[in-house]
């Protein structure tokens, strides 16, 4: 009887038409897929993306050249280096981030002791050129001055948790 | 206008059938190539969509607001014939080339006996089913060569599970086709239409239910499509037979043949089954409205329900093991197709169903 | 005229693609070649309207006997140079047999010159003919029982064939699909209660 049973669900196609029922619902069902550039996910405002180097808001580097996050960079992407400049204070002549070698683990902003390297929410860039994927010191203030208060933003959203 | 009117007048009566037949020739060509663009396009966006996505929505058709993805076909097209042909080192130069034409000369030719309406139909002749049956067994030719002569494991295994395949599954679509044969009395597709008249029901596909579906089913196999798509069999081997080719050969060799194939297997399946150009409502509503004339119409909207199973069956199902597919296509089908043979002559000699007259 | 032109063209091919089979080194090449060859020679039958036998031929041989062939010589690793060196110890053999194929040529020819009457060309069929059911209606009345027996002959090679090489090693630890399609859930799962354990 089992047998039988079994028999008939095979040749009566029983279980795929099942299967098709479900694709079909699918089918009718509303659409889950985001228009990219129009429609975006939200973004959490810990998103680890493009790095900046921040200023105080009186123009002054915030970056005193003390090497942590090169120290505690697991990918090794970072390489500083430092001198005395013009007003005594110490401060980087070199702050290269290597694009292609950083894992956004985002390791350097928790080692900064002054909060200057910050890694933003900004995810869509790329390169054209061989070399471009080192972020040079100035484009790095660069990004920092012109994403000021979106990251001032970020940070303040997510100082509660820290 | 005038002039053109007498210049054709004056042509001899050779040359003017010679123009008619190849103008005929290149609109189904073209009708074709066209219908294989869109039912990629169909593809992408049937799949997408019963997998909640939106399928390719970005290239509109000459920058017109709606209907967004539609000229990606287009794209594609233009994409694949300005790629490099790539040809590897060790290949078989000629047949590597040769095999992408091989297989798309018959999935082309076959649509030469296909009736589209009462009136039109490009080469009726009387043997039209057993031309498409002869056709559709060339085109694994090309398959096996694309293989061998890329010279690559992959593509050789791919052609050997393709032509396996075919010929398994050639047996149960051509025992499908006796039946009909037997039905209809005739293997001219047009008198095989014409046997059908008188509404949905009187279509062979109530008759013949099972043949119907070991039909479509040996035609998603013989198309090498989802499920039976073992020749391509991406986490397997690559993509089968066609991992070697790029560029234009690749176009011709896979997304030509095979979506022309699949229309072809959807065209034939609506001739013989589903009454091609007749009307469903044929007899169950008042004569004299378009509704019930026979008409291009009708095959037109069969065919594309065939594409959306077929589309419907890829989105659904995950693929057959290859010795799976072996046993369904020598110990299920075959023995149906027999069984239902059998039953269909025992029908004929009681002169029940479609053969009460 | 036409049909004549046609005629010479598809005989020349065939002809070619004959030699070709013979003289090709690669052994795909050569059955390509030879499906080239049935393929004309289905067209020649074309010319002759009898379109039943060319697509059957197409069908048939090119379809299914010549894919398995191409299946069977595209698997072997031939040595080329390990074939040639039979090639002359069978040569005499191989140049008698040849003459003999081509004296009986001549015989035939001279024969037919000798007033045998030659082939005409086919007069053109009536309208409506069917080739098909001609062949059908001569093949299941006329010749029904050397049919019948044919067909049983072949399902005779044919069981034999796959009776010769079915062979059921011991040990064999190949998947049976029709029981593992009908395993349902209960011969396979048991579910039992398991008290928790207490202290």
């Amino acid at each position: 009887m089992s047998r039988m049973r079994t028999w008939l669900k095979t040749f009566l196609l029983i279980e795929l038409l099942r299967g098709m029922a479900v694709t079909i619902r699918q089918f009718f069902a509303p659409k889950v897929t985001l228009n990219y550039p129009e429609e975006k996910a939200p973004q959490s405002p810990r998103f680890r993306g493009l790095h900046a180097l921040r200023r105080y808001p009186n123009g002054q580097e915030r970056c005193i050249a003390c090497k942590m996050c090169e120290a505690v960079c697991p990918a090794q992407a970072i390489t500083i280096d430092s001198d005395v400049s013009e007003d005594g204070t110490r401060r980087t002549t070199r702050y290269d981030i290597d694009l292609f070698k950083c894992i956004y683990c985002g390791f350097c902003e928790e080692a900064c002791p002054v909060d200057a390297i910050v890694e933003t929410r900004i995810h869509e860039y790329h390169f054209e050129n061989r070399g471009e994927n080192v972020m040079t010191k100035e484009k790095l203030l660069a990004v920092g001055d012109r994403y000021e208060a979106m990251i001032a933003a970020d940070k303040s959203a997510d100082a509660p948790y820290r | 206008m005038e002039g053109l009117i007498n210049a054709w007048e004056g042509l001899p009566e050779m040359w003017q059938g010679l123009l008619i037949t190849t103008a005929s020739v290149i609109a189904v060509m073209m009708g074709v190539i066209l219908s294989v663009a869109f039912t990629t396009l169909a593809e992408r966006k049937v799949i997408g969509y019963m997998q909640l996505r939106r399928g390719p929505n970005r290239i509109t058709l000459f920058g017109i607001p709606v209907l967004h993805g539609l000229a990606q076909p287009f794209a594609d097209v233009i994409k694949l014939l300005l790629k490099e042909v790539l040809i590897p080192a060790q290949a078989d130069r000629t047949l590597f080339l040769l095999a992408p034409l091989i297989v798309l000369v018959p999935a082309l030719t076959a649509w030469a006996v296909i009736p589209f309406s009462p009136e039109f139909v490009l080469a009726d002749i009387n043997a039209g089913l057993l031309f498409i049956l002869a056709l559709t067994s060339l085109g694994v030719y090309g398959v096996i060569l694309a293989g061998w002569a890329a010279n690559s494991k992959y593509a050789f295994l791919g052609a050997m599970r393709s032509a396996a395949q075919m010929v398994a599954y050639e047996l149960s679509m051509g025992f499908a086709i006796v039946g009909v044969l037997m039905a209809a009395g005739s293997l001219n597709l047009g008198d095989i239409v014409r046997a059908q008249q008188g509404g949905a029901l009187s279509w062979y596909w109530f008759w013949l239910f099972p043949l119907f579906i070991v039909y479509f089913i040996a035609g998603v196999a013989e198309t090498n499509r989802a499920p039976f798509d073992v020749a391509e069999g991406e986490s397997e081997i690559v993509a089968g037979f066609h991992v070697e080719y790029s560029g234009a050969p690749f176009a011709t060799l896979f997304a030509l043949p095979e979506y022309a194939n699949m229309i072809l297997i959807a065209a034939l399946a609506s001739v013989m089954f589903l009454g091609g150009w007749l009307s469903p409502f044929e007899g169950y509503l008042p004569a004299g409205w378009w509704i019930t004339e026979p008409s291009f119409f009708w095959l037109f909207a069969k065919i594309g329900f065939f594409i959306f199973i077929y589309l419907w069956i890829r989105a659904t199902f995950p693929r057959y093991r290859y010795d799976q597919i072996m046993r369904l296509g020598w110990k299920v089908l075959i023995p149906v197709t027999l069984v239902w043979l059998f039953v269909e002559g025992i029908m004929v000699w009681l002169k029940v169903g479609p053969w009460s007259s | 005229m036409f049909t004549g032109l046609l005629f010479y063209v598809f005989s020349a091919v065939l002809v070619a693609a004959a030699i070709g089979v013979i003289t090709s080194r690669n052994p795909v090449h050569s059955v390509l070649l030879l499906v080239l060859c049935f393929f004309n020679s289905a067209l020649l039958w074309l010319l002759i309207e009898a379109e039943f036998l060319a697509i059957v031929l197409v069908l048939v041989y090119v379809g299914a006997v010549m894919v398995l062939f191409l299946f069977v010589v595209m698997m072997l690793d031939i040595n080329v140079v390990r074939m040639r060196e039979g090639f002359t110890r069978y040569a005499p053999l191989g140049l008698l047999v040849a003459l003999i194929v081509v004296a009986e040529l001549f015989y035939v020819l001279w024969v037919r010159e000798a007033g045998l009457p030659g082939m005409d060309s086919p007069v053109p069929l009536p309208e409506g003919y069917s080739n098909t059911e001609a062949v059908g209606a001569v093949l299941y009345t006329d010749y029904v029982y050397p049919f019948q027996l044919a067909a049983i002959v072949l399902l005779v090679a044919m069981v034999a064939a796959i009776a010769l090489t079915m062979r059921r090693r011991a040990g064999l630890k190949t998947q049976d699909v029709s029981r593992q399609v009908a395993v349902r859930r209960e011969d396979r799962v048991r579910l039992v209660k398991i008290e928790a354990e207490r202290e």
